[in-house]
């Protein structure tokens, strides 16, 4: 493949992986919305559309359409900059994630990853979804209101503790698989036990950290039953509390996009990435790794949705025990206990 | 795929650029077509309707500046254990018993710091009667 088709096929591949992303972020919006609404007994959005399904479309145009308000009293370069910095980081970290085996169009085989062979794809997913750290905390500070700081400085001190444990979380999968390349670490959760359980790394030793992962990602996402960053009970809306329009909604994005991220993610370490049962003619063969690849990362992003609707949220020195107390140690007992049952297995 | 090792890294470069300017085309957009009628009230920061009282810098509690300082000791920790894992099948038993002194040592700090109550916010529990 000469460098001009590598380039024009990676562009191709990041219009559609963004399409897809944010039609993704959009939708599970919507889907949020009713799943929470049925589990409140209420309907949730039905007016757009049938089931309400072009509420996400009507939202978009108003948020373009309301009044983008720039308050005097704020730092303006970093308070337009924020969102910008929260989103790019957010739609960022999709371009190293593989969703399928390579296919073949045209005769060119092509791998269903934007930048694909990667062999630090997990550290670059790593590095990215931290940096979005800095678009809370500059929004927070640059809007120079009381409840935008407090919001801003919690999200800032919230994120970066369970950041630890999902970093440690993660070293049980990498000496599972012995590489940083997420095509590798999906090829070896391949095969199956006694016939029928596959070899996902959740079955397979790293069940207790795809639990502190799971928790530690939703502390990082700002979701309930972490959401003290925006507890609207104390802190109105958080650090983007002073936004207003589209520059508001892009929080939202970066939010949605980011729970995309870490379920893409979760899949890809602990539950097998596309692996499933393959059958039919060559064309559903192509499909269905892709199919089973979105049904684990929807599964996903339903959990987060049904912890939603059920949990309350933590108080703030329970946030910081929990995290600093209970999965920090645990997430490194893990480590240990990982490590020395596979120095003692070869 | 191209020979070049970086060019591996150019699909990430483009998605990065045009994730970004995406980004800013969204916000020109709106800063482009929504209206404006601004009023002092609206200009003001959002007290849930007081006038406010100064603005918001101010200080704030140096319990945050700890966190991120620890966040720094403890995020090399892991970053330090990930090449480690990466190779652990190849150092077998040698390379555990070097990685266990190494957390042991980073274990007797997390103590310290636990102890001497960095990790506690807000009031330290008070024992109280049985109401």
């Amino acid at each position: 493949m000469s460098i001009t088709t590598f380039i024009i096929v990676s562009l191709i591949k990041t219009a559609l992986a963004l399409f897809v992303l944010l039609t993704a972020v959009a939708y599970s919006v919507w889907l949020e919305r009713k799943v929470v609404g049925r589990m409140q007994n209420r309907w949730g959005p039905t007016r757009v559309g049938p089931f309400g399904l072009l509420q996400p479309a009507a939202d978009g145009v108003k948020f373009l359409l309301k009044e983008d308000l720039t308050p005097p009293h704020v730092y303006k370069p970093l308070y337009i900059a924020a969102p910008i910095i929260a989103v790019v980081f957010a739609l960022t970290s999709i371009a190293v994630i593989p969703i399928g085996n390579p296919v073949t169009i045209f005769g060119l085989t092509i791998p269903l990853q934007i930048a694909p062979d990667l062999n630090i794809a997990l550290l670059i997913i790593l590095g990215v979804t931290s940096l979005g750290v800095y678009g809370v905390a500059l929004s927070g500070w640059s809007s120079n209101s009381k409840y935008s700081l407090l919001g801003g400085l919690r999200a800032s001190a919230q994120m970066i503790s369970y950041e630890i444990a999902l970093g440690l979380s993660l070293v049980g999968v990498l000496i599972m698989s012995g590489s940083f390349s997420l095509n590798d670490i999906v090829a070896a959760q391949t095969g199956v036990f006694w016939g029928f359980i596959p070899k996902w790394n959740i079955f397979h030793g790293q069940f207790v950290a795809f639990f502190i992962y799971l928790m530690a990602a939703y502390a990082e996402t700002n979701r309930i039953p972490f959401d003290l960053p925006e507890a609207e009970t104390e802190l109105v809306a958080g650090y983007h509390t002073e936004y207003s329009a589209m520059k508001f909604a892009m929080f939202f994005m970066a939010e949605y996009a980011n729970m995309v991220t870490v379920g893409c993610l979760a899949t890809l370490l602990f539950l097998g990435g596309w692996s499933g049962p393959v059958f039919g003619p060559p064309l559903l063969q192509a499909l269905l790794p892709v199919f089973w690849f979105v049904a684990k990362v929807f599964v996903f992003m339903f959990i987060y949705i049904w912890v939603r609707g059920t949990l309350p949220r933590f108080r703030y020195d329970q946030l910081m025990a929990f995290g600093w107390k209970f999965l920090l140690p645990l997430s490194i007992a893990n480590v240990v206990v990982t490590a020395l049952i596979v120095v003692l297995q070869q | 795929m191209p020979d070049n090792y970086f060019a591996r890294y150019l699909p990430l470069l483009l998605h990065f650029l045009i994730a970004g300017a995406l980004a800013s085309v969204i916000v020109l957009l709106s800063w482009l077509i929504g209206q404006r009628k601004p009023t002092r009230a609206k200009l003001s920061p959002y007290e849930c309707g007081m006038t406010p009282v100064g603005d918001a810098r101010e200080r704030f509690s140096v319990k945050f500046y700890l966190v991120a300082m620890l966040f720094i000791l403890f995020d090399v920790e892991a970053i330090f254990l990930y090449p480690w894992a990466v190779l652990l099948k190849e150092l077998k038993m040698f390379g555990f018993l070097e990685m266990l002194v190494y957390m042991l040592i980073v274990l007797v700090g997390f103590f310290y710091v636990w102890k001497k109550g960095v990790l506690d916010w807000g009031e330290t529990a008070k024992p109280r009667g049985n109401a």
